[in-house]
């Protein structure tokens, strides 16, 4: 098991993976307020938990199949509207392949 | 609800009417509560026109307007979420439960104010302000549905949806005076509602009593082939059998939930409760759920890697919020969501990648899916002796508003009460049970086993009709005064 000390969370790796940007100011705060967070969820380290299954769902429900029908579902319109960019039927983004060689 | 439904039945109240009587409300007294982010009031009166000038339906909520938390989508009206990364987001479609209420003949209305993303116990992380407790403005309406809590107790909406994954329907019914039912996980469609923690989300409604609680829920509840975590089986209708009382009806007392740190008014009033119940000839008993200790640990672990999971999709490319002149992709996702999140939903995103992140999987994440299975095996064991639990539902009255906003830990322990049995997936009810002397309303917790709505609502009716606390309502006119000296 990995070294996890409460305040061993290194909180601009995980907020990079949360691709989520902090200010200097939301970075000083959070890190108290997560490592007293962390240290109240290490209350979990007191059980014997060897053996038992884990529960994903409380309810659990398999092969949920729908027929394999074509339906009418024409939301396209209102679904582009809500798009920050768009030209014509399709959402404007920056650049993603870097071509600048 | 039922008597303006029976109103415009009877043909003495128009649909419009039954609209504008609200909205005059909203208007007199939403200021200072701010209960309803947009009211959606064209769509409304249009729809209520519209019914006014065709045939009377025979739906049962025929011409009710009945007001939607923020977080399920009505076709056409914003849906925000709390948050001002949806700021201008409007709905392509309605939720299931939106068509059902519209089957039924209601007029979903307006849109109540929330806890951004439903991420709070206070309110007070809306992006657009927190909402005010009608009993006293001074203090918290409870969250995450604070505004379809307070706007229902305020008299400014006959019923409301809300959504629950730890406690988020029945803590402000607690806080607010009214009734919440959080049903089984899996009865209500979730099609429509805009995912927190999937694996607990559950809508269902709040209302001024119980009886209009078993009317919205049965509106609403069933199988629905388009949310794939529906549960097939179907009970009767719960409205059949509501006035059947408790005798003989076994109810247990969680010894966990009556511990240290349960505030002395609301364990008093809860006991009186639960006195109340035995003396209509319930039988109570002590029954213990060993591991209740680790149920805010275990749920805010969970909650918050679905979260993570789930709020991944608020990256400023296809709606929502994006950040202005972006350098490329990368910074496009980093400052739109920088942007766009307000504290409490980034400190749950960054808990959440955390436990889910290489390395720690184990350690958190799967230790807590683990926990989870004790906390429902606790519950298993206490349904083989009773039919029903009772307990508080917060174990404190309202917090004054700002108590708890740089203590995110201090918000999450306050949870104690409501988180395990959305981990066991389990239904629950909060019923009004007394107010405190400084006047703050106080709600009785019924728990059942999955699938024993009808009998939590049976024993939840039981309690109303012997109990004056559902009558009780906020003085409006303080409340308004104060309002005009903008105190």
């Amino acid at each position: 098991m990995s070294e996890r000390t409460a305040n061993g969370m290194d909180i601009d790796y995980v907020a990079q993976l949360a691709r989520i940007g902090l200010t200097p100011a939301e970075r000083a705060k959070f890190q108290g307020q997560l490592e007293a967070i962390l240290g109240a969820m290490r209350k979990l380290d007191e059980l014997e938990l060897e053996g038992i299954e884990p529960t994903a769902h409380a309810m659990p429900v398999h092969n949920v199949w729908r027929e394999d029908r074509a339906r009418e579902w024409d939301v396209k319109d209102a679904a582009l509207r809500n798009a920050p960019a768009r030209m014509q039927d399709s959402i404007q983004v920056p650049k993603i392949v870097d071509t600048s060689g | 609800m039922r008597d303006v439904s029976t109103a415009i039945r009877g043909g003495e109240l128009s649909c419009r009417e039954a609209v504008e009587a609200l909205l005059e409300r909203i208007e007199r007294f939403d200021g200072r509560i701010n209960a309803y982010l947009d009211t959606t009031a064209e769509a409304a009166l249009a729809r209520a026109d519209a019914m006014d000038r065709g045939a009377r339906g025979e739906g049962r909520l025929w011409g009710v307007p009945i007001g939607i938390k923020d977080v399920i989508a009505v076709e056409g009206a914003p849906c925000r979420c709390g948050s001002r990364m949806l700021d201008r987001f409007l709905s392509p479609y309605d939720g299931t439960v939106v068509r059902k209420l519209k089957d039924a003949g209601s007029i979903p209305m307006g849109r109540l104010n929330m806890d951004e993303f439903a991420m709070g116990s206070t309110n007070e992380n809306s992006g657009f302000g927190p909402v005010c407790n009608p009993w006293d403005p001074a203090y918290v309406s409870g969250g995450s549905s604070g505004g379809s809590a307070a706007a229902v107790a305020s008299g400014m909406a006959y019923g409301a949806l809300g959504s629950d994954t730890g406690g988020s329907i029945r803590q402000p019914a607690s806080l607010c005076g009214v009734v919440g039912l959080k049903p089984t996980y899996g009865r209500v469609s979730r099609f429509g509602l805009v995912a927190y923690a999937s694996s607990l989300d559950q809508i269902g409604p709040i209302t001024r009593d119980v009886t209009d609680a078993a009317l919205l829920f049965d509106v609403i509840c069933g199988h629905d082939p388009q949310d794939a975590t529906s549960l097939q089986r179907q009970t009767p209708a719960t409205s059949a059998g509501l006035e059947g009382g408790v005798k003989g009806m076994r109810i247990g007392l969680p010894r966990e939930y009556f511990a240290a740190g349960l505030d002395p008014e609301v364990e008093a009033a809860v006991r009186r409760g639960v006195e109340t119940l035995q003396g209509l000839g319930a039988e109570v008993e002590e029954v213990s759920l060993p591991h209740t200790e680790y149920a805010v640990a275990t749920y805010y672990i969970l909650a918050t890697a679905e979260a993570s999971a789930n709020l991944a999709r608020f990256d400023g490319v296809r709606y929502g919020h994006r950040c202005s002149e972006p350098e490329d992709v990368t910074d496009l996702y980093f400052r739109s969501r920088a942007e766009g999140f307000g504290s409490e939903v980034k400190r749950r995103i960054i808990l959440g990648t955390y436990v889910l992140s290489s390395g720690y999987y184990d350690a958190y994440y799967l230790r807590a899916q683990k926990a989870r299975t004790l906390i429902r095996r606790d519950f298993e064991k206490a349904f083989e002796r009773v039919d029903l639990l009772a307990a508080a539902v917060s174990p404190t009255p309202a917090y004054a508003l700002g108590a708890c906003v740089d203590d995110p830990l201090q918000m999450y322990l306050g949870d104690i009460l409501t988180v395990p049995m959305n981990l066991a997936g389990n239904c629950g009810i909060s019923v009004p049970c007394g107010l405190t002397a400084g006047g703050l309303p106080i709600g009785l917790q019924l728990m059942g086993p999955p699938f024993a709505e009808a009998e939590l609502l049976r024993a939840a009716r039981a309690f109303e009709a012997e109990t004056p606390w559902h009558r009780k309502q906020p003085d409006m006119a303080v409340l308004e005064q104060r309002s005009a000296e903008g105190a």
